[in-house]
């Protein structure tokens, strides 16, 4: 293959996807912490170690979206650079991260009227809710108040992980175009 | 070892005992043994100032309410005299006996564990006092008489002669004792369970003493047991007749004499040492201000006593009608918990001290029953003296007899419980397009779990703990057939008449998951048991295996541990880093113009002035205040100054602190100084012209004065905040309050807030914000401070002191409860469930430290969470599911303390089942909740479709699940009849509706409350009770003391069903609304109004007054009945039919199309067709 457009493309990406596979191992390991307190539940509960955990989580969390828009920016530079490539089947397969970026950072707005129980049927919009900005008022995800709950936790280390797989992929897909 | 028949009238004469030490003699030789950090003065003190105010009550107490001779009197004074400090015969007596009657081998109590504490001498101290000071009332002990006579604890002899009673009286085994049994229960009441299960932890401090005095007063020790037991049994069962033996009894004595037992020379004995302490400690109520604390000298380990205090707790346990004691608390007796104390279980009750006329059909049946069971049970004890027969007969007969109606009732109900009528009441489709009457007579109470009568006994309260679902389903996806939520109400910290306090060195908990050992688990046999939770199999220590209440060994089941769902354990030196904080103060107050026109500062001051001595804390307890307009104001109280120095700090952008020593101030030392400038603080600032507030950096000031210590901070605040960091602006756009799209600036506009609360969180600070505003505030903001950092909120909409009397009361009675109330310090709690089961989502105030950490900076006694849960694995390979709760805090005394409570519920494998046991209300409460995160992160409107989505999802799996439902129409189980006509009282709410006007901050007010009130006040919210006063009969009626309190029926909400000649009272959980209608009869309104005419009421009368007419007394006796279950006292409107008034009370009636929302019909019929799509 010629040194193209196209090429560049996949190289810089290339190295792009490094960096992104190693935003979310960051991140899978600052979800791990978050979940792990201290071992010792008697050291858990004492009040002295409070301050510590909630700089703590506190740390984690700024640090967490700090990184959000620099890896859907990044995401986003893909995209926009294979649409130029015109590589539309590459640019297919990110189509849809691109969206669940656009949804998961943006306005309230797009959330789905779902149902409050859980339920088999709708997805499990309770987890989706805290993720979204409000319509007015400061950034939620990752917001030190509520990343705590296990559901939001859970779902945040999945997300992490089905990432880290399609990063991984996608670097291995752009190694050998 | 109980004296003499002749000698019960007596008052215990000082006389008796010689050897009393005095007052003053015995002080030094107490403090001399705690050598702790606190000075010995300081105990010194507060074991005069206290007695002295627990014993005031006791003098009402004495005449007590009850006709009836108070049988405990007798017993009474057994616990006094068997503790003769000084070891006199009694003593030795009294141990010969029991030794024989408990086998106990000998030498056990010489070297076991139960070693006088440090707690001893005080104990001792006290009860000398009392005798000294006040004879008379301290006839009447703490124990329950009537209890305790007979049953042995011990053993199983005891068990096995109850057993048949309950046989026979329990038809089937496996029936449940649901409320619907009521008079059967008695029976059961009494069986074997109780008596075997629980030997007897259930009275507090009593215990303790005893315990600690080498075990040597029984009586006492006994006598705890018993009433423990007894009141157990009630707590189940709303109503029993002991328990209002026991509680008067409870009443009567005043004070703690019981812990008069330990005799001064316990201490100085060799056998003195370390071993384990088994404190069984009642919690004293705040207003005895306990400062009897044992010591905080007591090492932490040591300490067995403690008087925390538990303040009497009105729960209504069983209804309305259970909480019939609590016209006792409405009489003189000050509810000092002492007298609570009388032991009861926890959640029991306190009984129906005084229901002697009930009379009907079962009562004597049941009376009979118990006797002779009482009379086995007698024989076998040595020391049965003939006078016990004769008193318990008569208590028997009197208190014994069960309330018809409320067995009625609640068969109504349909508990779901395990009787298969029941269950099939549960579920019998109910079709509620054609069925119109759905309300129960009464206030619906929580349905029981189809468990074991034996586990059912022992389950934690419903009060304390609810889970939405009564059987758990076995998987996730029967879980979602249900499509019902699986979730917890806690009410973790609420006020206990009486808890098993446990002082020991070790406690016992799982090596896996920690768990703290409790009546579900399982034991191997003699030294292994196996966690309910994790399943992990765990040793028994050695210290375990001494029972301190029958002081046996080799009897781990019978630890009250393993007897009570809810106890508290002292904490050893283990739990803490740090030394335990003390209990700390601080009063940020706005003084802007604003405020002073408000005029809320006056009241505060009188207030605080009023309830100094009350506050909880010892004599560590710090305060300081801080004021702020456009800058910030700090009160130096440094001992010796003559008057308070006032420092302004003026650089709001960086605010430091003046002075670090001398702004937070020992409450004790500085007592004249804040007083004075208490007194002189409202007119400080009556001349203010600064409009601005600077709210922000005040906080930010709070926070960095708090710092070093944690503690509390109450904010007052009548404003947008205007300067500084976490400035606001208004968002509110007026026009919008009735739009019917939904509300906008749910959310906080700024992040500031809820940092600062994180911080202070951290540092173990709570805030609580009283917001006293007439103009739009953002409250969405403001209330972060304290959602975060676990306080509480409380809001006073147009707060004017001349204006608005009606706020202005509340905001009084508000800060009354406020200030006194219960605290606890530093707080972590945990969530433990089952293993399978894992909780993913928590709702209240506290900030979630860990996925199961919830970390409280304060807690209250008046604050509840709710969490979700779900099945992760499949439950099916055990057929119970547990959760237990563990509250790890620092009492005001500064001792560390962990609250336990853990609830065990059935797993069940079908649908039917699940729905039998869904708790209607439990349900609401938890949807509501989410409903509010929902809104706050979504939109109103998106929140409320999930509402009613949830109803059609659950009618729609309803009527799948049930193959052969031939009707059309919204049929559903009859346990969830209510769901509908709930979930459409909730949409109509202030914080979830539309269309109607709607203050921002009002609707973000009862978003909070939604999040942090307990169920049965929230459920009075969202769903008042409607009752017609003016044709009341007595028909059902309670009898408490000497007064009669009527129980009407409940009504509908619909204007149909008021009429033009009736009077109607609506129970809305923080007000009273009395509708008084044009027509209606003459009499109502002269005999309890005291106004001539309908014409004569005045516009705004809030209170009934006091008239001796027979209907008057019942209305009143009826409204104290109804306010004597709740925390904060709620007011009275009085409420004529016209048309400005009649908006405030016609936006409850939830069942009438209002102008913009639907009917219960219409609803119905919207559901119907959501769900033919």
């Amino acid at each position: 293959m010629a040194f193209t457009f196209a090429a560049f493309c996949y190289m810089l990406t290339l190295v792009l996807c490094a960096g992104l596979i190693f935003f979310v191992i960051w991140q899978i390991i600052a979800f791990d912490e978050l979940r792990t307190d201290f071992k010792n539940p008697i050291d858990q509960s004492n009040p002295t170690r409070a301050r510590e955990r909630i700089l703590n989580i506190e740390r984690i969390c700024n640090l967490l979206r700090r990184l959000v828009v620099p890896e859907y920016s990044i995401h986003g530079l893909f995209c926009l650079m294979f649409m130029c490539a015109g590589e539309w089947v590459t640019l297919g397969l990110n189509i849809p991260l691109l969206f669940y970026h656009l949804w998961r950072y943006g306005p309230t707005a797009a959330v789905p009227s779902l149902c409050v129980v859980p339920s088999s049927q709708t997805p499990p919009a309770a987890l989706f809710r805290f993720f979204h900005r409000p319509a007015d008022g400061s950034e939620v995800m990752y917001d030190p108040v509520s990343v705590m709950n296990a559901d939001i936790l859970n779902y945040c280390q999945k997300e992490s992980w089905c990432k880290l797989g399609f990063y991984l992929l996608s670097f291995f897909y752009y190694l050998y175009r | 070892m109980y004296p003499p028949a002749g000698y019960y009238g007596v008052p215990p004469p000082q006389q008796s005992y010689p050897s009393i030490p005095s007052h003053a003699t015995s002080a030094p030789s107490k403090a001399s043994i705690t050598s702790s950090a606190h000075s010995q003065n300081y105990y010194q003190n507060n074991h005069q100032q206290q007695q002295q105010q627990t014993q005031l009550p006791q003098h009402q107490v004495a005449p007590s309410p009850y006709s009836a001779p108070p049988p405990s009197q007798p017993y009474a004074t057994l616990p006094s005299l068997a503790p003769p400090p000084s070891n006199a015969q009694f003593n030795q007596q009294a141990f010969q006996q029991q030794q024989t009657l408990y086998t106990t081998p000998g030498p056990y109590y010489g070297q076991q564990s139960y070693r006088a504490s440090p707690a001893h001498p005080r104990h001792h101290h006290h009860h000398h006092h009392q005798q000294q000071q006040h004879h008379p009332s301290l006839v009447s002990p703490p124990a329950a008489a009537p209890v305790y006579p007979d049953v042995s604890y011990p053993s199983a002899s005891a068990s096995s002669q109850y057993a048949p009673h309950t046989s026979s009286n329990t038809s089937t085994p496996g029936v449940m004792s649901t409320q619907m049994g009521a008079p059967l229960h008695q029976f059961s009441a009494l069986p074997p369970a109780s008596t075997a299960v629980q030997p007897g932890y259930g009275t507090g401090h009593q215990t303790a003493a005893t315990v600690n005095g080498k075990g040597s007063t029984e009586a006492a020790v006994q006598n705890n047991i018993h009433q423990h037991y007894d009141q157990s049994h009630q707590a189940p069962h709303n109503y029993n007749s002991y328990s209002g033996v026991t509680q008067s009894s409870g009443g009567a004595d005043g004070d703690r004499p019981p812990s008069g037992t330990p005799s001064a020379s316990v201490h100085s004995s060799p056998s003195h040492h370390q071993g384990l302490r088994y404190g069984y400690v009642a919690n004293s109520g705040a207003s005895s201000a306990s400062a009897t604390t044992s010591g905080a000298a007591a090492a932490p380990s040591s300490s067995s006593t403690d008087d925390d205090d538990e303040e009497e707790d009105e729960d209504e346990e069983a209804g309305g009608d259970t909480s019939s004691s609590s016209t006792g608390s409405a009489s003189p007796v000050p509810n000092n918990y002492d007298s609570l104390e009388g032991g009861s279980y926890p959640d029991s009750m306190p009984p129906s001290n005084n229901m002697t006329n009930q009379a009907p059909p079962f009562g004597s049946y049941g009376y009979h029953g118990m006797q002779s069971a009482y009379q086995h049970e007698q024989a076998p004890r040595p020391d049965a003296s003939p006078s016990h027969s004769v008193y318990s007969q008569p208590g028997y007969q009197q208190y014994s007899q069960p309330f018809p109606n409320l067995s009625q009732l609640s068969a109504a109900l349909g508990g779901l419980s395990g009787v298969p009528e029941l269950e099939m009441e549960a579920l019998r489709p109910v079709n509620l397009l054609q069925e119109r009457n759905l309300l129960p007579s009464r206030p619906l109470e929580a349905p029981e779990p189809n468990l074991s009568p034996d586990l059912k006994k022992v389950n934690c309260s419903p009060q304390t703990f609810r889970c939405t679902l009564t059987s758990i389903p076995q998987t996730q996806a029967l879980l979602n057939k249900a499509r019902l939520p699986l979730g917890l109400l806690l009410h973790p910290f609420r006020d206990l008449q009486q808890l098993p306090v446990i002082t020991s060195n070790t406690i016992v908990r799982c090596r896996s998951c920690r768990t703290y050992i409790n009546p579900f688990v399982t034991f191997l046999d003699q030294r292994r048991w196996k966690c309910n939770l994790c399943y992990r199999v765990n040793d028994v220590p050695d210290e375990f295996m001494y029972n301190p209440v029958t002081r046996s060994y080799g009897e781990p089941h019978k630890r009250p541990e393993v007897q009570n769902s809810t106890v508290e354990f002292i904490a050893s030196s283990d739990y803490m880093l740090r030394p335990p904080q003390p209990a700390v103060y601080l009063f940020v107050l706005d003084v802007s113009h604003n405020a002073v026109e408000a005029g809320y500062l006056k009241y505060f001051c009188e207030s605080l002035l009023e309830n100094l001595d009350k506050l909880p804390g010892d004599a560590r307890t710090k305060v300081g205040f801080l004021t702020f307009d456009t800058t910030v104001h700090f009160y130096n109280l440094q001992e010796g100054l003559s008057q308070p120095q006032m420092l302004v700090v003026s650089d709001i952008d960086d605010v430091f602190i003046p002075s670090h020593d001398s702004l937070m101030v020992n409450l004790k030392e500085s007592k004249e100084l804040v007083k004075e400038l208490l007194t002189s603080l409202p007119a400080m600032f009556s001349q203010s012209r600064e409009t601005h507030s600077a709210l922000g950096p005040a906080l930010q000031a709070a926070f960095k004065l708090m710092s070093p210590t944690g503690g509390r901070v109450t904010l007052f605040q009548t404003q947008l905040p205007t300067l500084g960091a976490g400035k606001l602006q208004s968002r509110e756009d007026p026009n919008q309050r009735s739009s019917t799209k939904g509300a906008q600036h749910l959310g906080p506009a700024t992040d500031f807030y809820k940092k600062l609360a994180l911080d202070c969180s951290g540092q173990q600070i709570g805030v609580d914000l009283f917001l006293l505003s007439s103009q739009y505030a953002d409250l969405s903001s403001l209330a972060c401070v304290s959602k975060y950092s676990a306080g509480s909120v409380f809001y006073y909409p147009s707060f004017h002191h001349i204006h608005n009397p009606a706020q202005l009361e509340k905001f009084q009675r508000d800060l009354d409860r406020y200030l006194t109330r219960k605290v606890g310090f530093e707080a972590v709690m945990r969530i433990r469930c089952t293993k399978g089961l894992s909780i993913h989502t928590f709702h209240g105030n506290f900030f979630v430290r860990s996925t199961d950490l919830l970390s409280l900076a304060n807690v209250n006694p008046d604050s509840a969470f709710a969490v979700q849960m779900s099945i992760e694995d499949s439950l099916a390979d055990s057929s119970l599911a547990c959760f237990q709760a563990a509250l790890l805090y620092t009492s005001s005394k500064g001792k560390r303390r962990i609250r336990v409570h853990t609830l065990c519920l059935p797993v069940v494998s079908q649908l039917s089942d699940v729905y039998a046991g869904a708790d209607v209300q439990a349900i609401t409460c938890l949807l509501a909740n989410m409903a509010i995160d929902r809104s706050i992160s979504s939109s109103l409107s998106d929140a409320r479709d999930a509402l009613v989505n949830a109803v059609v999802d659950f009618v729609s799996a309803y009527k799948s699940s049930v193959s052969n439902l031939q009707q059309s129409g919204v049929v559903v189980p009859a346990a969830m009849r209510l769901f509908p006509l709930y979930i459409l009282a909730l949409l109509k709410q202030k914080a979830l509706r539309t269309g109607t006007s709607t203050r921002l901050d009002e609707r973000i007010f009862a978003m909070c409350e939604f999040k942090t009130q307990p169920l049965p006040q929230l459920m009075r919210m969202l769903h008042p009770d409607l009752y017609r006063l003016d044709n009341m009969s007595d028909q059902g009626a309670l009898h408490l003391n000497d007064t009669v309190v009527p129980q009407p029926h409940l009504l509908h909400l619909s204007a149909e069903r008021l009429s033009r000649d009736g009077a109607f009272l609506m129970d809305c959980g923080n007000v009273f609304y009395l509708w008084i209608s044009k027509c209606c009869n003459e009499t109502f309104i002269r005999d309890v109004l005291g106004c001539s005419s309908y014409a004569s009421i005045p516009p705004n009368m809030s209170h009934i007054p006091d008239l001796q007419t027979p209907l008057s007394e019942r209305v009143r006796a009826f409204l104290d009945w109804l306010q004597d279950n709740r925390a904060f006292s709620s007011p009275i409107h009085i409420v004529k039919d016209d048309v400005s008034a009649k908006a405030t009370l016609f936006q409850h009636l939830v069942e009438d199309r209002s102008e913009s929302a639907s009917s219960y019909h219409e609803f119905l019929q919207h559901i119907q067709q959501q769900m033919s799509k």
